[in-house]
């Protein structure tokens, strides 16, 4: 149902088991112990970097499938995106699988885009069982959208580390500990900020324009919710969604996070600015936050994915980089 | 969006750009850099006085030999963690062209010899060899007008 001016709530959507697959940075961080399997190489095992991020995709199906007790024929739809050119990594995997999919892009907004799309085919009887899922691949985006991974050009102290990581989520109409309530769809915000490097600070002013619509289609504020988090807005984006509240004088502070900076040790490990990247926030938020959703430390929590919807070739003709951040909101039911 | 929420956008993106380390990058980028032209002038040395080159092809082999050493530091996966530290200290020199070349003649392995490799290396370094020839014909063109 909507509610509102660009929000929906939901009211029989429930999360099922997550399964996170992620690359060796990712198992050396603070939250390894949330992570269903991890590689110890970044190729995966695979020949080449595509194919690595397709196999860390494909053990997330095949854990989540197995984790929910479920054949693939039980599966009406599977929802997926990440950030290869014409999201080939969903298409490529799913070649091996009887499994309707829906393909979609929202550049590191996909796990929530995902949910978003999945929950409103549980909410309107169409489907009773639905995996949301995306991958992104350090190596693939490195070439994707900057230099070889060897080239020894300098990175600007504001760039982000792309997360090896696959994340699979089932939304289910079987009624869970955990529920999908509600969800705020973003809106394409260019706040002009035309550094590739800087893309925290360029999605910053999407979370922004989300998170303020959200509260006002709620009716709800920073208290609410046990915790916020952003995708991947890194040190610098984080510093700026922070400021962009106290200048309208709402306090987040207390109450956000970003999962960018919650997937490494920003003091010992070297990712730059934080970490990014679809499978940044999918790893946090499917395998960490649900289960301190599940271990009753969290009762609430919202989650808004950014997404910088640039690419290299837009870039050099010297536009700006537009951002969008989508947001749900996930909580724990109490018998 | 409404007006008051971008003027709060306008405001605290201005207040929050980084500032760019430009002096520390500069100090490092001079030390990195001479001491790669320091090696390279050793080598020229040694390649003159015990060998006995003349000066025009110790150069030449000099440059060969730190071509070969940029390429195989970045074989090893070193050069762009060197990189990261010394900025353009590593890129100028001409073991950053072979770093330029040989990563992207890794990168682009994946795609096959000809596709791959072939069609990419000159990917980054293909701008060093434009703007060289460039500048070699209007500075060649000028000094031939000049009559120097």
């Amino acid at each position: 149902m909507k509610i509102g001016k660009q929000s929906l709530t939901f009211h029989n959507v429930f999360i099922g088991e997550g399964a996170v697959v992620v690359g060796p940075k990712e198992n050396q961080g603070p939250l390894s112990d949330y992570f269903d399997k991890a590689y110890d190489d970044l190729y995966c095992g695979a020949k080449t970097w595509e194919k690595a991020e397709m196999q860390l995709f494909k053990d997330a199906i095949n854990i989540s499938l197995s984790k929910n007790n479920l054949a693939v024929c039980d599966v009406d739809c599977l929802i997926s995106g990440d950030l290869n050119n014409q999201i080939i990594i969903g298409s490529y995997t799913l070649r091996d699988y009887e499994l309707p999919y829906l393909g979609i892009f929202g550049a590191c907004s996909t796990s929530v885009e995902g949910l978003i799309i999945g929950g409103n085919m549980i909410e309107s009887g169409s489907c009773s069982k639905v995996l949301v899922g995306t991958s992104s691949h350090n190596a693939t985006s490195e070439r994707q959208f900057r230099y070889p991974t060897e080239y020894g050009g300098q990175k600007p102290q504001t760039i982000t580390s792309t997360a090896t990581a696959a994340g699979i989520l089932l939304l289910t109409n079987t009624k869970g500990k955990l529920c999908l309530s509600g969800a705020t769809i973003g809106k394409v915000i260019d706040a002009k900020i035309n550094d590739p490097h800087d893309l925290g600070r360029a999605m910053a002013p999407s979370a922004f324009d989300t998170i303020v619509t959200h509260f006002n289609d709620f009716n709800s504020k920073p208290n609410d919710y046990d915790l916020i988090v952003t995708g991947d807005l890194s040190y610098y984006g984080k510093d700026m969604l922070i400021k962009l509240f106290d200048e309208i004088n709402i306090n987040i502070k207390e109450h956000y996070d970003d999962c960018g900076l919650l997937l490494y040790n920003q003091e010992k490990q070297n990712v730059f600015a934080g970490g990014s990247g679809c499978g940044c926030c999918a790893a946090v938020t499917y395998g960490y936050l649900l289960s301190k959703l599940r271990d009753n430390t969290y009762k609430k929590i919202l989650v808004v994915a950014t997404g910088a919807l640039l690419n290299p070739i837009i870039v050099a003709q010297k536009e700006t980089i537009p951002g969008i951040s989508h947001a749900v909101i996930i909580e724990r039911i109490d018998d | 969006m409404n007006e008051e929420l971008k003027n709060v956008i306008e405001k605290v993106k201005k207040e929050t750009t980084p500032k760019r380390k430009i002096f520390i990058n500069t100090l490092k980028a001079f030390l990195v850099g001479g001491l790669i032209c320091l090696v390279a002038q050793i080598i020229i040395e040694i390649l003159m006085k015990s060998f006995g080159f003349n000066q025009e092809m110790a150069n030449s082999i000099a440059i060969t030999i730190m071509v070969f050493i940029g390429s195989v530091i970045t074989g090893l996966g070193l050069y762009d963690k060197i990189g990261q530290f010394a900025g353009a200290g590593t890129i100028v020199p001409i073991t950053g062209f072979a770093n330029s070349m040989t990563s992207a003649a890794l990168e682009y392995k994946s795609e096959g010899i000809i596709f791959g490799i072939f069609t990419n290396m000159f990917k980054l370094a293909g701008s060093v060899i434009v703007v060289g020839v460039i500048s070699a014909f209007v500075f060649g063109t000028i000094r031939y007008l000049l009559g120097i």
